[in-house]
């Protein structure tokens, strides 16, 4: 056999470990759903339900077979993005989370926008002005970022910026009379709206996601200014900075040319971390602000007993880690010419 | 005409404990010779180079009397006037290039960079004069270089890089701040022969700090020897051999020699008397 090209090697490899991950997280999801003491049948028929019923139910469900063959079944069934019924609705769970998610994701990615848009600078100056006031104001950003807890700070942003001044919407993705007014295309509204080009919702929408962002996006903002700050701190006592400075550069091209260059490739793993757990769902956030988002369903789910929604949930949330873990191995070879 | 007059240099860092003396009252000048700084770990001698460049960040202190570039004093100029001085007037190469080179920048544009910064030149014209310098440093295949990145390079190519990178833009001094110390022994002399044509042929002044006496003694014209903090003896380097201050002495009795072998070798004696001793002055 012909020896394969690097990047389809690079390639295959990638979407084996992809396959080899999902395998071990299905086992996991699927054992869980096995050894709960929820039995599927009878919450799907009823406690009054006559026998010959259930073992129809039974048969249907495929638990007669060894777990093995359900085992294959049920990774069949999340393959072609079967995740069963819910028991809360009797929908299939994958409707619902197509539903949800794009909720969580839009909520999660102009928080973490917020986060690196003003993290990242705060770490850096943070870092070139170590111990000055600066510096000390960022570390109290910072600490109050990792010690306020999200339901006190969302329901004084609520009381403030919505009860007493009115400068955001309150709880919900849109006002009452803007609900369903646009076509759902990707189900996230800000983007819909633009695609209907409905201005009146767009800003509607804006105004009801601004403070759950900002508030999301001030917790990923401590976290990411402070790992900037302490990998920015290592990078500056660097002997390349000297160098920079000794052929004459400016302090500025020193710090972003030559120092945040190198910090790039830690920075995403800092990112994607915060990213991916903001996607997981902020569960306090989407209930403060009554966000119909993946964090609230599955916690709904989980409270009702609903395993196929609190399983299918977990895949998606897993799913979500490994493609952002890929995306940033991906980055680290844009940035880092020792790891290509 | 002296290059560099450097008049009762002082560098402190403000401590917990107290104030701490890392350079007391240094005085030396440089014309188009090679000056070597000789000294163990702490006598101040990389401390002395980099204060002449002003690089000693907050919370060190630099204060001189003067130090003076051809005539004009550089304590006096403000950090923008300065960033005109580095690089273009005098340069520095440092230990170890695995550290001073940028990892994620390829060396084409570090060396381009640094001529852009003091030459106004279109990037082919930087790019035709980074490959003439690469040449110049004995560089094989200078084009694959210039594409490549420095972890991709050897030490020795990696030293020689950075001496062609701080000499493009033409300086008048290079200080040479244990240059070849992180090298292995069989490059070490390449390196330096590379660097001694090129100061050579650019009439330039060379600061060569080092803590090897015997590199310092064969490839320099005139040695300060550095204890404390300060200088403790100043001699012509091909009469190194013959310096009467202890610590020089206890220096060169510590090191083993071919043409005369000893058991065992002396162990060097510091004497606190030597620390509180004035600096001598190396001002011609």
């Amino acid at each position: 056999m012909a020896p394969l090209a690097p990047w389809i090697k690079g390639t295959l490899l990638t979407l084996g470990s992809i396959a080899v991950t999902m395998l071990g997280l299905l086992f996991i999801t699927f054992i869980i759903g096995r050894v709960m003491p929820i039995d599927p049948v009878l919450a799907i028929v009823g406690e009054r339900a006559s026998q010959s019923t259930y073992d129809a139910v039974y048969l249907e469900l495929g638990l007669d077979k060894p777990l093995l063959v359900q085992f294959f079944y049920y990774i069949w069934d999340v393959i072609r993005g079967d995740f069963g019924t819910s028991l809360l609705n009797a929908r299939p769970v994958s409707e619902d989370i197509a539903r949800v998610f794009p909720a969580t994701l839009e909520l999660a990615t102009l928080g973490v926008i917020v986060g690196i848009v003003l993290g990242i600078p705060l770490g850096v100056v943070a870092a070139v002005r170590k111990g000055s006031w600066i510096d000390q104001i960022a570390r109290v950003i910072a600490l109050v970022g990792y010690s306020m807890p999200i339901f006190w700070l969302g329901l004084m942003g609520l009381l403030i910026f919505y009860g007493i001044l009115g400068w955001v919407g309150g709880p919900g993705r849109v006002g009452i009379f803007y609900v369903d007014v646009v076509p759902s295309v990707t189900g996230m509204i800000l983007i819909d709206s633009l695609i209907d080009g409905n201005w009146d919702v767009f800003k509607d929408a804006f105004s009801h996601i601004v403070l759950p962002a900002s508030l999301l996006g001030y917790y990923s903002l401590a976290y990411i200014s402070r790992m900037t700050r302490s990998f920015m701190l290592e990078q500056l006592s660097a002997e390349y900075v000297t160098t920079a400075r000794v052929k004459g550069m400016s302090e500025w091209n020193v710090i972003w040319k030559h120092a945040f260059k190198n910090i790039r490739v830690q920075l995403i793993t800092v990112i994607a971390l915060s990213y991916a757990n903001l996607l997981e769902g902020s569960v306090l956030t989407e209930i403060i602000f009554s966000w119909p988002g993946i964090g609230s369903y599955i916690t709904t789910a989980l409270l009702s007993a609903d395993m196929n929604a609190v399983l299918g949930g977990t895949v998606v949330v897993g799913l979500i880690f490994i493609l952002l873990n890929i995306f940033s191995d991906l980055l680290y070879k844009v940035f880092d010419p020792r790891a290509r | 005409m002296n290059l560099l007059d450097v008049e009762n240099l002082w560098v402190r860092f403000p401590s917990r404990r107290g104030v701490f003396d890392a350079v007391r009252g240094v005085s030396f000048t440089l014309g188009r010779e090679r000056l070597g700084i000789v000294g163990e770990s702490g006598s101040g001698k990389s401390m002395t180079g980099r204060a002449i460049l002003r690089l000693i960040r907050p919370p060190g202190i630099v204060t001189a009397d003067q130090i003076s570039l051809e005539g004009v004093d550089l304590m006096k100029k403000s950090e923008r006037e300065m960033r005109s001085v580095r690089g273009q007037r005098i340069s520095m190469v440092m230990q170890d290039p695995k550290f001073s080179l940028n990892p994620v920048m390829t060396i084409g544009n570090q060396i381009i960079e640094a001529y852009r910064l003091h030459n106004r030149a279109s990037k082919s014209e930087a790019y035709a004069k980074s490959l003439e310098m690469l040449e110049a440093v004995s560089i094989r295949d200078p084009e694959r270089v210039m594409r490549a990145y420095p972890h991709e390079m050897s030490g020795g190519m990696g030293q020689r890089i950075m001496i062609a990178m701080m000499l493009i833009p033409n300086p008048e001094i290079l200080i040479a701040d244990e240059p070849t110390s992180a090298l292995d022994v069989s490059v070490q002399r390449q390196v330096l022969d590379i660097m001694d044509r090129l100061v050579k042929e650019r009439g330039m002044g060379l600061i060569f700090i080092s803590h090897d006496l015997n590199l310092v003694a064969d490839f320099c014209d005139r040695v300060l020897i550095m204890y404390a903090g300060r200088i403790v003896e100043i001699c012509d380097a091909d009469k190194l051999h013959d310096a009467q201050h202890p610590y020089t002495r206890g220096l060169l009795n510590s090191l083993p020699r071919l043409d005369a072998p000893k058991d065992r070798l002396e162990v060097l004696q510091r004497d606190p008397e030597w620390a509180d001793a004035d600096s001598v002055s190396g001002r011609v």
